[in-house]
This record gives C-alpha cells, structure tokens and sequence, in this order.
C-alpha cells in the first residue's frame, strides 16, 4: 500500500526507534474527590513491526493503557507520572492539531464491539472515506481508495458494503470495515483492545487470520490487548501481564507461556483446562481472593494477598522487575519457585458412580421444534431435535449465536412453549409446555444457572432471601428445616454465613454466580441447566465455579445441560456433546469421541478455529461466509453454504442429510460416509 | 415502509376513536339539562322540552354518539348551544388564531431548545450546564399564567414597551401582529425550552460518550466535524419525537396563555365552552386538540422513523 | 479447598454514602427544601403572624400600593395581599400531595400490570391510555371538574386520575426494562405467582423510578392545581389561595395595580421551583 500522506511516515524510515515506549508510567482516575491509581509504574515497549499483547483480567487495566496512549482518557483520568512516546512523540504534551495528526497518522485502535464502533447513520463508505478526506483526497478518489481497502481485508464485494449502513453489517463484517479504517492510514502503532471477544468462535478465528495476513503486508507495529490467554500467545510476539495495574510480567510469548515466571501467570494458566483435560481427570487449579480495589494501595506486591508463596519481603516492599534473560522480566522475589507453584485446589475427585445405562433418561425429548413468529416471518430456532439424557450426565451443548442452544434450555425450562408435536419427558413424565402450568414437582426437577448473576438475581433481595425460596416453594421446607438446609446449601457452594444478609451488589461476580448456583440446586433439582456460567466471570474465578459444579454433580447425581462457546470448558466437564448449527443436530456423541473425531464439518471447523495455547495443531480449516438467518435457512443440508467439505455431487443443497450413527452412541448429520470423513480429517490430529 | 405507515395510521385512528367516546360520555356526565341552559331559568318546561328535542339531546345515548361521530367524519360537528350556530367556523377561526401563536412560540422554541440542549452537553457538568439545565428545569413548571403576570407587569405595565393584550387591531400589518403576540409567547417558550433543551441535552451526551465518537475523534477529525457529522445527526433524532409531544401540550399552555391574554384561540373557546357547558363546542374543541396532538406525534414517528437508517431499513419489506 | 471467600466490600458497601446524605450534599437540595419548608410553616402557622387578617375587607384602602402598613399593598377588596399570600400555600400543600400520592399509588399499579403483563391487557388499556394523554392535562382536568364540581375532594380525585396513565407509562417502561432480566424467569421457575412476582420482585426494582415520578408529579400537580384555580375552578374564591387570587384580580393589572397579582404569582414561582429543586437532586442521586 502507498503512504497515505508522506509526514505519517517520515519517522517509519527510522528503524532505530521503537514504535511505542511507555516509561513510568502512572494514570490516576479521581473519583468522589480521590485519586485513584489506575495504571501504576508501568514501562513497557513495542519495537518496529513488532505484535505486543497485553493480557489481563478486567479491573487491570488494560484497556485504560490503550485510552492513555490515545489520548481518549474520561476527563477525571489523568498521567499523573511517566512519559509516553508514540513513534518519538508524546501525546500527552501535544497541542488539538498535533494530537489530530497523530491519530490521523500515527495511531489508530479498534475495539470490541464492531457494531458501536460504526455511526449508525451514516452509511459505511462514507465512514471509510473520511479516513481519506482527512489526509486531503477528494470525494471519488476517497471512494476508489475506500474500496481498495476494503477489498483488502477480504470483503468481497466492497461496492455494496459501502453503501450499506452498519446495521446491516453482521459482527465480523462491520469489525472488517473498522480494521479497514484504523490500517487504512498505515499507523506506526495499531492498537487492537480485545478485537474478537464479541465474535463467534469460527468468524474470531477468520478474523484473526486477517490481522495476521494484514500484520504481513503493513508497516505497522500492533499492541493486542486481550483477556485471553490463548488469542494473545495465537497472535504476539510478546506479551505483558497486566495485575491490578501493574505489569508483573512480561517476555516472548512462547517462553512466557511455557515458563511462566510469575505467581499470577502461573496460577491464570492453571486455571485454563488444558488438553484435554476432563473433570474425571481432576479439579482446575484456581487463584482463591479477589484483585485489589481499585485506588488500594498495597504496601508490597500487588498479588501478595493471593499469592500462595508470599514472604515476608513480599508484603513489605513492591518487587522490582528482575531480569531473567531474553528480555523476560518479572516482578516477583520468588520467581525461581513458580514452576512448582503449591496448587490452591487440590486434585482429588470425588469418585461417582457413573450414569446407570438402561435407566429411564433423565431428560427425553423428541421431534422437538420451535418457531418464532416475529413480524418480519416465522424463524425456526429449533427444528427436530432429539435427545435423551441419563441422570448424574453432562451434556455439552456447543454452537454459535443462532444455533438454538438457549433456545433448546428455555424449552426443556418451559420459559418458551414449543411447536406442538413434540414430546418433552423430565424424570420420566410428561411436562407442560409453560412453566406456569407446570406442578411444583415438575419445577422441582429443572433449573437453571443463567449467564449473568446481575441479571439472574434480584438486585433488591438479600442472599438469605434469594435463597430461601425455592427450599420454601419447591422443597416445602420451613422452620428449623429450611434453617438447617439453608446452612448446609451455603456451606455446599462455599459461601459464608455472613454472607447471607448481603445484597448481590455487595458480592463479587464469582460470590454472586455461588448464590445463583445455591438458588438452583435449593429445590433438590434432577437437572440443572448451566448457561454459559461462567462466560461472565473473570479466567481466575471461573475455575473455582467449574470446580463447585463438578463437586456438586459428584454429590448429587444431578444432570447438567452445559451450555457454552468455550469448548475447552465443555469437554472440561461433558460426559456426552450435542452440536446444533441453525437450530438442527449436527453431531451428538461422547465428548471424547466428538472432539477426537471422526466429527462432523461443522464441529471440525469449530474445534479447528479455537487458538490453543500451544499454539500448533494439525489440519485446519476455515469457513467462509457468513452464518445464514435462521429465517431463512439454506435447503438442504443447513450448513452447505460454509461447507468447506460440501460434495460436488449437488445433494448436500439439495437434501437434508440424515442423523446416522457413525459408531455406538455416535451420530453425525452428514451426506459424507464416516469412513471418508474419518480420512479426510486424518482422526485423532484434533486434540 | 408502507405497511408500517399504514399500521401506524390505523393505531392513530383507533385512539382517536377512542377518544371521541371518552369524550362524548364525559360530556354526558356533565350535570345540567342544555335545553334549560340555554334558554335560562325563565323558560318554561315545554319550551325547554321541545328546545332538547330539537336539539336531539332526549334520545338514547348510543344514538346520539352515531349521530355526532358521523357527523364528525362528515366535518359537521353540531350547533353550538351557547351561540346557536354551527360550531365548525367558530373553531376554524379560533383555531386559525392559536395556530398563529403556536407556531410563533415554535420557530422560536425548536432552535433555541436544541441549541441549549446541545451546549449544555458539549460543556457537561460545567456551570454553562447546570445554568441551562436548572434554568429549564425551573421554568418548565411554574405555571404559563404566572410567567405572563411576570412579562405583563415588566413590559406592559412598567416598561410600557409592549402591549397586553395580544390582539392587534384587525388588519393590522404582519409585523404588527407578530409583536402583539411577542408576551404571549414568552410564557410558552419558558414552558417548553426546558423539555426540548432536556432531551437534545440527553441525546447529545449520549452520543458523545458512544464508541463511534470514539471511532470519528480517533480518525483524526476536526471536533466541529465530529460534532456535526458524527453527534448531532444520531442526537437530535430523539429530540423530534419530544418536539411534537410538545406540540400536543402546547395546546394545553395556550388555554391559559390565551385566557391571560383574552386572546380568541381554540383554547380559551374550550374554556369558555366548558364554563357554559357548551357540549358541542366543548366536544369539537377538545376532539380537535387530541386529532392535533395525533397527527403530531405520527409525523413525528414517521419522520423519525425515515431519518434512522436502521428504522428505516427495519420496516421497509 | 483453601480459597478464600472474604468478600472485597464494594464501594456500595465502604465508600458510598447512604442516599439522603448524598442529598445533604446538594446545594440545590437545600436551598429546594429550605423554600418548601418555608411555605410549610406559612400553610400551618401563617394566620398567626400574618400582619393582617387575610379575610378582612377594607372597602376604604382598595387597590392600595405597597407601603409600610400593607408590604404587598391591598387587593380589590381591600384585603392585606403580603397576608393572603403567606396563608395562601395551605389548600394547595394539602391537596397536592394528596393527589400526587393517588396518582403515584395508581400509576404504579396500572404501570406494573402493563408492563409485567403485556399482550393484550397492554395493547387494550395502552390505547386508551394515549387516548387520555392527546388532551392536555390541564383540559382533562378543568372537563372533570365542571362534571363533578369544585372541592378539596374532587381536585384530589381529578389531578389523580389524570396523573395516573401519565405515571403508569414512565412505570410500565421500567418494568419493561425489569423484564429483560433473568430473575423473572428466575422466579417463573420458582412456581411464583403473578401478583408475587409484581409487587415483591419487581415493585422494588422499580421504586427509585417511582420515588422519581412521584417528586417530579408532586411539582406538577401544584402547576395542575394553580392553573385550575387561576381558570376560576378553584374551590372557594373567598380563602386565600394563590390562583384564585390572580383570577380575581388579573384584569386590572392594565389599571397599574400589578402588585395584587405579582406577589402570588410568584409565591406560586418560588413553591413549584424549589419541589423541582427537590425533585432533581433526589433524580439524579438515584441515578448515582
């Protein structure tokens, strides 16, 4: 691409100097008349060409340092100490002109919601063009390049793109458009602050391909800020970690990875299954206590109070960063004890008894079909679904925003009615439709852990209350009973008995999932629907929930429906996994066989589109295109349209293929015969 | 598009509709026999007998709503029992008039509002803000008849600058006119700026704080141009449906205005109507008021509706 | 498992101060409640330090200008205007609240069933609803008041009842905004009744909304009540009364004696400020 306006890039020329230095620094917000230390002594650089990740939980910080570095803090935040050097320039001393030409040239970020980051009034092209118009070209000349650009980040058909407006942009479309703009001037410095988080897992992955082929074809160095892990080791160089607003570690991503010198990187990893690993196999480790208040000051380091190796040095006085060679550095006096770091939660796994073959099923469903009729025509969120699900089992369901997951849970909880002509047995029995027609023994035998613990708890009710209820309305307790119960349940998910007077804003979000979870298991419920529990919740803290599921299951023999985008959570903790893509049974088996394949198209690109810590894996492939409306859904079979592996035979648009067993308990939606699958995926290279 | 249009009319007329039956039924609660109203405590029983046959008022109820509402599709909305002639040209004329101020206190009220709004956004939290905000706030809700009295004995009776009465001798020049209606108009400004000014002020900060502001600053944009291209248009949008809400009260404020100012608008011949429990008028006047603040809010919606891209696209088939 | 579960106390917990000392904090909340404390006293104890008797007529002094003897000069009648003002807030400060708290109760009822309920109730009653709202309060409430006749009661009844769709529409958004979250569903699989779900689960959710639109309306009724009097619908011309007062002596502002209506008129100015005063610091320390 030819320079945009030659002042962007007199100082690219100068290879000596490094694209962002940051020394020192401070950013202190002031709230109710105090200072509040946001960002504190943080120095870190990113050299020509070079792709920095900043990796953090929230609270660290780490979107705060991408609003420093552009000038973009809210008006109560301030640097209070330290310096910043964008390509030789500091924002901070520069008058309204010159900080416009450095966003106009030498900056420019991207953010995670692509579908806020565009006006929605005003239509794409002219958006792009103005990126243009700034650096002085003219209407058409604008347009011309716009599309240019446009095609450059793999949109097709930029012509129509451009006159759409972003509302009719689907997520990962209108996060291309953003991209196109921010590269568009060919900035020294792209900062990228958690760029595919609001993605679906198969449009995350293409659109981190783009960023690597565009990070090959441009002159831009790139600081990628992320919460996870497995992106950042995907896409960086090099990599900080950021802890309540210190960096406690930093160095090349594949040693920091694979030898983590810091008690927090060490314990964020443990947190992460790993490889296949099951709950059978043991517990997660987890990172017990909470980050620091924000505007505490903590006389030593920062993570002393979680940390399982403290000293005294280290509550005294703050750790300097110490020099362990190859530029990895890390704040922490004991850094030659992390690699065998003492484990918060230990192993041991309660032993269970595996689920009873032949037992009637816990959950049976059949010919299961649900229709929305909004005004603009009836869309099918589910369609034909059958499954049966034994007692003390998981089952995974796995799928992206539109596959129908949340819709099959509201329909097994009776939140949503079904299409008639299914049939929906709980425990054995027959249930309404509508939970308000349902008996107190119906609802006794399902409930749900929602995503959200702000929204799923009442707000103005106490822990005691929320609680109490449903061993009132569904296990009829009252008295010493309910009391009994209650302190039992509290113990159960590990909460304290002080805790019970509190009001959920006064708990944190890992307290308040505890609370959901106590309210769900009150009533002595056969299953237990978990959607997406912990996807809310910060590496460190979801960890501890897995773990109190997976002990609650062991203990009460309870069925779980898993719903989750996180793969690794779902084998994690499945016993059996269901695929769904456009509301239709892709693929349903035990998890181990699901992830090992022979599997479905759809589940391969899935599995091949999650970045892995360990960074290579065998065969992949993408999908292309967009995923399809589910009110108007693609004949035949649903998924042709992004099949990579569609037959050239014509059937796959033209009949929908049926679910046949692949092998025992194993069933796969595909018009390719098993054993051709199993070669063309060259089973067992997914791990 | 044109099914929404269309659904969005039809809503219209089924409140309307409804309307007219509230309206009709409250009037019949309405204690007093009009026959004897209008001919006085003097008349005799048979005179008044025959006056309420004449007028139609001693049939069935449902009967009567027919005859009004069909009457009213028809453009003829009865004869009025206090001036015994038929009330469309009274209501034509009166309407004519508080049009006039209306629109007066408009053309000054839109700008102004929007303008104060959007300042006391662009400068949040600073005293420019909390000035224009309290001083909406204030004069929002003290009474029209209390800020006339202000105006009238500061410009009228004091300065003698203006005159306090808002009719201008017929035939009088435009600008004549325009500057008797000068103190009515002030208390209905002082209404109103704060509603517009709240929400422009509401709009603007949100969309200052949103990420594609975000996106535009950091583009490298001029302020001027973020705020005008970028702000502005996603801001105001909002504002215009609030706008013709305020047009429907406006109406409400020109009972008093025109009364303080024995002004001859539509809202003091409703005024009067209903100290003479004058039915008819009282009825047509009122029915025309909701029809106004009807068609109000439904350009609005539609206006609104074809200025968001997203609504836009949303109802189009 | 050693993790420790001592919860950070949040802000709202530590830091934060209750709501009624955030108000304290506000200037403008003083200086509102100051002025409506003001007129309290006068409403309750007025007739014992006012300088004159407000009812007493002096068919010699009419139409006197202010001066030492009479600071609001006199009225039409003669009578003291600095006295009949001072007494002049009572009916008003009993009947707004009143009809405020009627419309608020009624509202907030109206509101949670349409708003819970939806379907059909809502698209029925809504309608009507909007209905009401094309016509100017003050009409509604000057027709409902020539059908009934003028009292204490009857403005009660009649400012409720025009408040109410007025109230039960900024009620029925909230709700609609509670719906979307997940402790309704929540509490559907609890097997909890309708009734229980409205006014246990989400009542609460919604009072700040309520405690707003009640401030807010409590400013409006006295603008409802004072237009009333000042169109003559007032309830008895003879007792001192803010609007009624100008509606009596209007029209011989021409004739110069402005101060008879000047003084109420902005005692009414003053009383409607500071509850909004009162009304925007309560908003906006509720919104935080």
């Amino acid at each position: 691409m030819t320079a945009l306006a030659p002042a962007a890039n007199q100082g690219s020329d100068d290879a000596g100097r490094p694209a962002l230095l940051v020394e020192g620094m401070d950013v202190t917000y002031r709230v109710r008349g105090r200072d509040r230390l946001a960002l504190k002594n943080v120095s870190f650089e990113i050299g020509r060409n070079e792709s920095y990740g900043l990796v953090g939980e929230s609270g660290s910080g780490k979107t705060t340092v991408a609003l420093t570095l552009t000038r973009y803090l809210p008006r109560n935040g301030r640097v209070s100490a330290g310096s910043i050097r964008i390509d030789g320039a500091d924002p901070m001393r520069m008058g309204p002109a010159e900080l416009r030409d450095l966003r106009a040239h030498t900056v420019s970020m991207v953010y995670q919601e692509p579908g806020k980051a565009l006006n929605p009034s005003i239509r794409v092209g002219r958006q792009v063009a103005e990126v243009y118009e700034i650096a002085g070209l003219g209407k058409s000349d604008a347009a011309e390049r716009s599309a240019e650009m446009l095609r450059k980040v793999q949109i097709a058909d930029p012509k129509r793109v451009m006159e759409r407006y972003p509302h009719e942009l689907s997520g990962g479309m209108a996060q291309r458009v953003v991209i196109a703009m921010a590269i568009a001037a060919e900035p020294a410095l792209l900062i990228l602050d958690e760029p595919t988080t609001a993605l679906d897992a198969t449009v995350e992955a293409e659109v981190l391909d783009l960023i690597s082929s565009l990070r090959a074809q441009l002159n831009s160095s790139v600081l990628f800020i992320s919460h996870n892990l497995a992106v950042i080791a995907k896409m960086c160089d090099r990599v900080g970690v950021l802890y309540a607003g210190e960096l406690v570690e930093e160095g090349p991503a594949s040693q920091l990875f694979a030898e983590p010198r810091h008690p927090y990187t060490v314990g964020l990893l443990r947190c992460i299954p790993r490889r296949g690993q099951r709950k059978d196999h043991g517990r997660l480790d987890s990172i017990p206590g909470f980050l620091p208040q924000p505007g505490h000051t903590l006389p030593g380091c920062v993570f002393a109070p979680r940390c399982p190796i403290t000293e005294e040095q280290c509550r005294e006085a703050p750790p300097p960063a110490f020099v362990l060679g190859d530029g990895h550095t890390s704040r922490c006096y004991r850094h030659e004890q992390t690699a065998d770091l003492p484990r918060n939660t230990p192993v041991d796994v309660e032993l269970r008894s595996a689920a009873q073959p032949g037992a009637t099923p816990v959950i049976t469903i059949r010919d299961l079909s649900k229709t929305f009729a909004p005004r603009g025509g009836p869309v099918q969120a589910l369609r034909g679904v059958s499954l049966a699900v034994q007692r003390g089992e998981t089952l995974g369901v796995v799928g992206e925003s539109g596959s129908g997951k949340t819709t099959l849970a509201r329909v097994l909880l009776g939140l949503t009615s079904p299409d008639p002509g299914a049939t929906v047995e709980l425990g054995g029995h027959a249930v309404a439709g509508d939970a308000g027609h349902r008996g107190r023994e119906q609802l006794q035998a399902i409930q749900i852990v929602f995503q959200n613990p702000d929204s799923a708890l009442n707000r103005r009710h106490t822990v005691r209350r929320l609680i109490s209820r449903p061993l009132v309305k569904l296990a009829g307790l009252s008295g010493a009973r309910l009391r009994e119960r209650l302190m039992d349940l509290v113990r159960s998910v590990r909460l304290e008995e002080r805790h019970l007077a509190l009001r959920p804003r006064q708990l944190s979000g890992g307290l308040k999932q505890r609370v959901a979870i106590a309210r769900a298991f009150g009533g002595g419920p056969a299953i237990v629907v978990c959607d997406e529990p912990t996807s809310a919740l910060d590496v460190s803290v979801q960890a501890a929930i897995l773990n109190l599921l997976a002990d609650l299951q062991a203990k009460e023999q309870v069925t779980y429906l898993f719903i989750s985008h996180d793969l690794g959570l779902v084998r994690y903790l499945s016993d059996r996994i269901v695929v769904l893509y456009l509301g239709r049974v892709m693929e349903v088996g035990p998890a181990e066989r699901v992830f090992s394949g022979p599997h479905h198209p759809y589940t391969e690109a899935l599995l091949s589109a999650v970045p892995s810590l360990d960074g290579t894996r065998g065969s992949r492939i993408r999908l292309s295109g967009e995923i399809p409306s589910a009110a108007d859904p693609p004949s035949g079979c649903v998924f042709h349209t992004r099949c990579p592996r569609r037959l050239s035979s014509g059937i796959c648009e033209s009949a929908e293929p049926p679910l046949a067993e692949a092998e025992p308990g194993h069933l796969i939606s595909c018009h390719i015969p098993i054993d051709e699958l199993t070669s063309l995926q060259g089973a067992g290279t997914v791990s | 598009m044109a099914i929404y249009l269309l659904r969005r009319l039809g809503l219209a007329v089924i409140t309307l509709w409804l309307l007219s039956v509230i309206i009709f039924f409250a009037g019949q609660v309405l204690p007093g026999d009009p026959g004897r109203a209008i001919l006085g405590p003097f008349a005799t029983q048979s005179a008044v007998n025959s006056l309420n046959r004449q007028l139609g008022v001693d049939r069935p109820l449902l009967t009567q709503y027919w005859s009004w509402i069909s009457g009213a599709v028809h453009g003829n909305l009865g004869i009025s029992y206090q001036y015994r002639t038929p009330v469309e040209p009274m209501l034509a004329s009166a309407l004519a008039n508080s049009a006039k101020l209306a629109i007066f206190a408009l053309v000054l009220l839109v700008p102004l509002g929007i303008i104060g709004g959007v300042i006391a956004a662009l400068y949040v939290g600073r005293p420019v803000d909390r000035v224009i905000s309290l001083t909406g706030l204030s004069a929002a809700t003290v009474p029209e008849f209390v800020s006339g009295i202000v105006v009238i004995v500061i410009f009228a009776d004091g300065l003698k600058v203006l005159p306090s009465s808002a009719n201008a001798a017929p035939g009088s020049s435009f600008a004549t006119q325009l500057r008797y209606l000068i103190l009515p108009v002030i208390p209905l400004v002082f209404e109103f700026f704060g509603y517009i000014a709240r929400m422009a002020r509401a709009g603007t900060i949100e969309a200052l704080e949103s990420d594609y502001v975000r996106t535009a600053t950091l583009k490298g944009l001029r302020r001027h141009v973020v705020i005008v291209r970028h702000v502005l248009r996603n801001s105001l949008l909002p504002t215009i449906t609030v706008i013709a809400t305020q047009i429907g009260y406006l109406i409400g404020g020109l009972v008093v205005v025109e009364t303080l100012f024995n002004y001859p608008g539509v809202g003091r011949l409703i005024f009067v109507a209903a100290q003479n429990k004058d039915f008819p008028m009282l009825e047509a006047g009122v029915l025309t008021i909701g029809a106004i603040y009807m068609t109000a809010t439904l350009v609005a919606d539609l206006l609104s509706t074809w200025l968001n891209p997203r609504l836009r696209t949303a109802v189009a088939p | 498992m050693t993790e420790i579960l001592v919860a950070p106390l949040t802000e709202a917990a530590s830091g934060e101060l209750p709501s009624w000392r955030l108000l304290l904090r506000r200037p403008a909340f003083i200086v509102g409640l100051l002025i409506l404390a003001f007129w309290v006293v006068c409403a309750v104890f007025g007739t014992s330090f006012a300088p004159h008797n407000p009812y007493a007529q002096q068919l010699l002094a009419t139409n006197q200008p202010p001066s030492a003897a009479h600071w609001f000069g006199t009225d039409q009648l003669g009578r003291d205007v600095f006295s009949r003002v001072l007494v002049g807030s009572r009916s008003i400060l009993i009947v707004a609240p009143l009809a405020t708290l009627l419309g608020t109760a009624l509202g907030t009822a109206l509101g949670l069933a349409l708003g819970y309920l939806g379907g059909v109730v809502d698209a029925i009653v809504g309608r009507l609803v909007e209905a009401v709202l094309a016509v100017p309060a003050v009409i509604v409430a000057f027709l409902f008041i020539v059908a009934v006749g003028a009292s204490a009661a009857s403005e009660v009844l009649v400012v409720g009842f025009v408040f109410t769709p007025l109230i039960a529409r900024t009620v029925r958004s909230a709700v609609q905004v509670e719906s979307q979250l997940d402790y309704l569903p929540a509490a559907r699989l609890l097997g909890e009744g309708r009734l229980r779900v409205m006014f246990v689960e989400i009542l609460p959710n919604v009072m700040p909304t309520v405690l707003v639109e009640f401030t807010v309306r409590l400013g409006y009724a006295i603008f409802t009540l004072a237009t009333l009097a000042f169109l003559g619908f007032g309830v008895d011309p003879s007792t001192p009364s803010w609007g009624s007062d100008i509606n009596a002596n209007y029209d011989v502002i021409g004739a110069g004696y402005w101060w008879e209506t000047l003084f109420p008129a902005l005692a009414i100015a003053s009383l409607v400020i500071a509850i909004n005063l009162v009304a925007d610091s309560v908003e906006r320390v509720l919104a935080g």
